[in-house]
Order: structure tokens, then C-alpha cells, then sequence
């Protein structure tokens, strides 16, 4: 398997790490790994989690890593190949041919073809990254069209033949573990599961997203946070409430209010599910007592 | 041909661990194995670690079975002595209700219990016995024959060609169109493609219902091989899937192997607790989203009545339409007697007999007739 130059510069996992930590990003070396795997051998890379992980956030890191321009297709249920490949612009072509009367012209012409993230990957792989996120959402049939695009990096315009990447394009797929994914679209992949992260790295998230929380205000909300985590909500708070919280709670700190008050009073940051906070209410003060002693 | 004469020695023992995996249930695709290698190759094996963070990564091993990875990596590269035990696996698809504070692990169903749960059905369950018998295999025939058709459907946002339709076909017309030298003589039309929603089966199997937990079990798997689009879950004082154990296609096959990852069989039931269970896990919550929930349970709950009543407004909030099946309400002007049922009435769309298959089967090919949402 050939072994891809697309990260001049960067020729370890602790590298790109380091890389990633420059671009605001805090991997773990799981992460770290699989991503330089992936972008050494010139695989997609597969990231998958509970919601608010900062899978989507890794993507961007690796985009502003490589100094590229990040694409994302968003999916969702019924998702199909027009708005994940190409489009032609009808009104245009109709238009067209109208004008040119009995001159000959090319309404599959380059001006006629709308370009929709996965032919904009393709056609431009060495300064885009493709971001598939939520491939979860779309349903299989999308899954089974994705496979083929990931395995020869190709598309095919029947108007105007196929397509195809230069070189691998950098595509990371995300997905929140809502449906299983298909074995062999795993297996095209290289394959992280992001954990929430750890008490210490996640209060070093956050002192490095929100500059102005002190390191205090940092470990409650983690502490916090894990503890609202283990309980049965609807929403756990992932790391961007965290950081959200911290924020707010500073915010309020600073108009006057006390601390377990400025926490309590901007809860609503972190969890934003009116019966997560009816069904937490009655704990809360406990949580962030023992969070903030 | 062989390729084993080229095979150098370093890489014997990363296939030999491929092997153990193959061995173990994991699917390994040979481009994995090679993604493996050419990732070692590429770190060069510092340490262990790095060896398996490339095994994570390029083997993609699923996240509930990790643990299961994690031992077979140390007893493979570490030679540990830990006995690597794989039927472990169940666990990634029940979830135990004991926890932590619940760790009085009062008799499944206590006796006073029993009275009253098998008291209130016994005199229905001999009556329906004899009609369920007689048409459980009717049953099961008429859902599957009329499954495709009759099942929910959901419109999709694919489109389809239609004569008539609410959406232009801008393609069609356009290349219909350049013959006519661009002039539109016929306008193409597009409707929305109809899809089969998604179903989710909660199957009560505690003590209470046991005289319908077998007909109810051949009903899932007719319904799981009658549509792919289904998910199926039994609980009592666990939640377990069983869905993955009921796509093979041999009913006794499937049930036997549904019958050993379910282990609570005919116990007591926490019916709120379950449904609790159910919707704290993202990927199994998850599945009710949009789709025709349909409970089948006699209700009678022995946790608490706001655990249930909170799971059951929950569930009701995901669904397209949430149904209720309980052998209880064999009559059409039955009215929940139970303090649960009672609670959780205000949720429900349906609350209707689930006494006998044949009721059962009318109930899901009847929803098909709903609006579609």
C-alpha cells in the first residue's frame, strides 16, 4: 500500500498531535493515530461518538492542519446523489437552448454543471478536505453509492464521463452511532471511536477555547459535566456546553453573581432539554456543591 | 497459488492476530490486514501501544466489543494469562436494569404479584388460547403476504418519474426538449417516493405475559423477515436486542438463538425502568425516531409509575404513532384499570388488544392505513 505525501512536513502521529494542538484542537494519540494513519496511507478516516465529542471539530482541526479548504456534506434522511454529487443547472440549459437557435451548443458544457461537494473534493483533492458528516442519518442505499466513491475515488457524469481524483482526497466520515453503518464501509476506513475525554484534557479544552475562564471555573465544569453525563438524560452536555458553561458562568461571575449560583443560574447552556432540567433539578445543587468544593 | 513463502517473519505474528480475531467473531477484510501491516510499517513498532492504536484503527474493531478486542490483544502480544471468554458479547445488546442502587435484588416477581398479574389475565388466556392457536399460523401467513403493502410507509425525498406529480422533472423535460430544437412540448412530472417506515417492537416477556410470549416472538420474526426496517427489543427486568438474532431466516434457528440472549424470560417486569434504559442509550433511542412503536405488554408495572409515565410521554414524543398492545383489552370498551396504564393512557395512540396473534397482525397492517406523517 503506497504510503501518501499529502502531510509534507508532519511524519509521526506525536507531529500531527502537536500539529492539531497549533489549530486548537486537543487529540488524544487514539485520534492522532488514526488520523495520520489515514492521511498517511490515504484512507478515509471514520469517526464515531456520542454527539458533541467534537468529531465534526476534528475534521476542521485536520483541514486547517493541511491548510486546506474544508467541505462538508451534511447528510440526512433521503439524501441522494444530486446533492452529494452534481447538479445541471435546468433553467440554464433551457435558456441556452433557446438562444442559440440553430447554432450548435454544449449544454453539458462545465457552465451547466452545479458542483456539489463530492465532485468539488474530486476535482479539486489537493487543497480540499471532505467532511461526510452524519453518515448515519442517510440512509443505506446513500451508504452503498458512498462505498463505490470511496474505493476508486471516481464519479461518474453520464453526460460527460468519469471523473476522477488525481490523487486520494482527504475525506473524514463522522457518524453519531445512531444506526449501525455497514461492515464494508468500515472497512474502507480508518476507524476511530472518540470517547468523551478525560477530566484533565477536557479542562485544557476548555481554557484553551473560552481564553477567559480561570482554571478554577474549568474543573468545576468538568467535574460537573461528567456527573450530568452518567445521569440518564435526553442531551448529555458535550464538550462545546462545556465550554459554553464555563463561559457563561464567568460571564455571570463577573456581573455579581456567586459560584455555585453563576453555574446554577446559566445550567441552561449546558443542558437544553426542558425535562433533563426538571429531572436534574432536584440534584443539581448537590452536583455543584461537591463540583465546586 | 500461495503467497506464504513471502510472508517475512515479523509479519506472522500481526496475521497470526488477525486470525485470533477472525477466530473470535471479529470481520477482518484481507484490506484490513494489509491496512494493518503497511500502518506498522509506517510507525514502525515503537511499542505495543503503537501497535495497537494501528490495530484500533485499521481493524476497526465495533466499540461495544472492545473489551473483548483488548483482551485478545494482550493475550496474543502480551501472552497474558486472562482467559479470553467471547460469549461476552451479549452484553453489548441488554442493558441490566440492576444498578447500583437497586442492588436489592427483590425475587423476580413476588408472590402476592404473581396473583394479581396472572389473576387478571388467566380467565382471557383461556379463552383466547384456544382462537390464538387456531390462527397464530394464519397469522403469521397474512403478515407476511401482506407486509410489503400494508405495513407504514413513509413518503421519501427521493423522487420518482409519475405521470402526475407535484414536482417537474427539469431532466427529463429538458432532454425531451432538445429534440423539439429547446421547445418544451411536454412537461415531465415527479412524485415523492413512497418508503417503509421504521418499526420498533418492545416485546413485554416478564411473567405476567408468559402464556403470549411465544407467539409473540414467532410474531417478531415474521415481522423482522417481512420488512427489513424493524428493531426488536424484549424486556423484563432486562432490555435486550434481539433484532440481529431474528434475521435468520429459519424460525427455530432464530428463535433459539434470540431465546439465549434474552435471560430473563418469564420474571418480573420494570416496564419504565426498561423503556428508561431503552431511550438513555443514543443508538437504541434512536431507533424510535419517526417510527411506529408498538409495545406489546400487559402493563403491569413494578417500579415506579413515574419512571414509566416520563419513558412512555418520551417515546410518544419520538414516534410517528406509539401503540399499545395488551392482552388486557380484549374488549373495545376496555379502559385501563392499572395505576400504569392509567398514567401512561394520555400517551398513547393506540391502546388495543394484544391478546392473540390474529389481533396483533390486524393492528400492524391497519396502521399502514394512517396518514402517512
Amino acid at each position: 500500500m503506497a504510503v501518501r505525501s499529502n502531510i509534507v512536513g508532519i511524519d509521526s502521529p506525536e507531529a500531527l498531535e502537536k500539529a492539531l494542538r497549533a489549530a486548537y484542537y486537543l487529540a488524544d494519540e487514539g485520534l492522532a493515530t488514526a488520523a495520520y494513519l489515514g492521511l498517511a496511507l490515504g484512507k478515509p478516516l471514520l469517526l464515531e461518538g456520542a454527539p458533541g465529542v467534537g468529531k465534526t471539530e476534528a475534521a476542521k482541526a485536520i483541514a486547517a492542519v493541511l491548510g486546506r479548504r474544508l467541505i462538508r456534506l451534511q447528510c440526512y434522511e433521503g439524501i441522494d446523489a444530486s446533492a452529494a454529487l452534481y447538479e445541471w443547472n435546468y433553467p440554464r440549459q433551457m435558456l441556452a437552448i433557446r438562444q442559440a437557435g440553430d447554432e450548435s451548443i454544449d449544454i453539458y458544457g462545465e457552465t451547466f454543471l452545479i458542483e456539489r461537494p463530492m465532485l468539488a473534493a474530486l476535482r479539486a483533492p489537493d487543497s480540499t478536505v471532505l467532511l461526510i458528516d452524519e453518515i448515519d442519518r442517510a440512509d443505506q442505499e446513500f451508504e452503498a453509492f458512498l462505498l463505490e466513491f470511496l474505493s476508486d475515488f471516481q464519479i461518474s457524469i453520464p453526460e460527460r464521463g468519469t471523473v476522477r481524483a488525481a490523487e486520494r482526497p482527504v475525506v473524514v466520515l463522522t457518524s453519531n452511532r445512531t444506526r449501525d453503518l455497514h461492515e464494508a464501509l468500515r472497512r474502507r476506513c480508518v476507524y476511530h471511536w472518540i470517547d468523551y475525554p478525560t477530566a484533565e484534557r477536557e479542562a485544557r479544552i476548555i481554557m484553551m477555547r473560552a481564553s477567559s475562564v480561570a482554571e478554577a471555573t474549568a474543573r468545576a465544569v468538568v467535574a460537573a459535566v461528567e456527573k450530568l453525563r452518567r445521569e440518564p438524560l435526553s442531551k448529555a452536555p458535550g464538550i462545546a456546553e462545556a465550554v459554553d458553561w464555563a463561559e457563561a458562568a464567568t460571564l455571570l461571575n463577573r456581573g455579581g453573581a456567586r459560584w455555585p449560583d453563576a453555574f446554577k443560574r446559566s445550567i441552561g447552556v449546558a443542558l437544553k432539554d426542558e425535562e433533563d432540567l426538571h429531572f436534574i433539578s432536584p440534584r443539581l445543587d448537590a452536583i455543584l456543591a461537591e463540583a465546586t468544593a | 497459488m500461495s503467497t506464504e513463502p513471502q510472508i517475512p517473519r515479523a509479519a506472522r505474528t500481526f496475521i497470526s492476530f488477525v486470525a485470533l480475531l477472525r477466530a473470535n467473531g471479529f470481520a477482518v477484510a484481507p484490506e484490513q490486514t494489509t491496512a494493518f501491516l503497511a500502518a506498522i510499517a509506517l510507525l514502525g513498532p515503537r511499542d505495543l501501544d503503537d501497535i495497537r492504536q494501528c490495530a484500533l484503527a485499521t481493524l476497526a474493531p465495533p466499540p461495544e466489543r472492545r473489551a473483548t478486542f483488548d483482551r485478545l490483544f494482550d493475550l496474543h502480544f502480551r501472552g497474558s494469562e486472562a482467559i479470553v471468554r467471547d460469549d461476552e458479547s451479549e452484553d453489548e445488546e441488554t442493558v441490566r436494569l440492576q444498578e447500583e442502587g437497586r442492588g436489592d435484588e427483590e425475587p423476580l416477581l413476588s408472590d402476592d404479584a404473581n396473583e394479581s398479574g396472572l389473576a387478571a389475565t388467566r380467565t382471557e388466556a383461556l379463552v383466547e388460547r384456544r382462537f390464538a392457536q387456531l390462527s397464530t399460523i394464519d397469522a403469521l401467513r397474512r403478515l407476511a403476504r401482506e407486509a410489503q403493502r400494508r405495513l407504514p410507509r413513509r413518503r421519501g425525498h427521493r423522487r420518482m418519474r409519475a405521470r402526475r406529480g407535484p414536482f417537474a422533472d427539469l431532466r427529463r423535460t429538458l432532454r425531451d426538449s432538445v429534440r423539439s430544437d429547446g421547445e418544451i412540448l411536454r412537461l415531465g412530472h415527479m412524485k415523492r417516493r413512497q418508503r417503509p417506515r421504521k418499526m420498533l417492537l418492545l416485546i413485554d416477556v416478564s411473567g405476567s405475559m408468559k402464556s403470549r410470549t411465544e407467539d409473540n416472538m414467532k410474531l417478531a420474526h415474521a415481522l423482522v423477515q417481512a420488512t427489513g426496517n424493524v428493531e426488536v427489543f424484549t424486556f423484563g427486568t432486562r432490555l435486550t436486542r434481539i433484532t440481529r438474532a431474528l434475521r435468520l431466516k429459519r424460525r427455530e434457528q432464530a428463535l433459539s438463538a434470540a431465546a439465549h440472549l434474552v435471560s430473563d424470560w418469564d420474571g418480573g417486569t420494570r416496564i419504565g425502568d426498561a423503556l428508561q434504559a431503552f431511550l438513555a442509550v443514543p443508538r437504541f433511542g434512536g431507533y424510535a425516531r419517526g417510527a411506529a412503536v408498538i409495545v406489546v405488554s400487559d402493563g403491569l408495572e413494578r417500579g415506579e409509575p413515574d419512571a414509566l409515565r416520563d419513558a412512555v410521554a418520551t417515546l410518544s414524543r419520538r414516534a410517528w404513532r406509539l401503540s399499545w398492545l395488551t392482552p388486557l383489552a380484549t374488549s373495545p370498551g376496555f379502559r385501563p384499570q392499572t395505576e400504569a396504564l392509567v398514567a401512561i393512557e394520555r400517551f398513547v395512540d393506540d391502546l388495543v388488544d394484544g391478546g392473540s396473534s390474529a389481533s396483533i397482525v390486524a393492528h400492524m397492517l391497519a396502521l399502514g392505513r394512517r396518514r402517512a406523517a
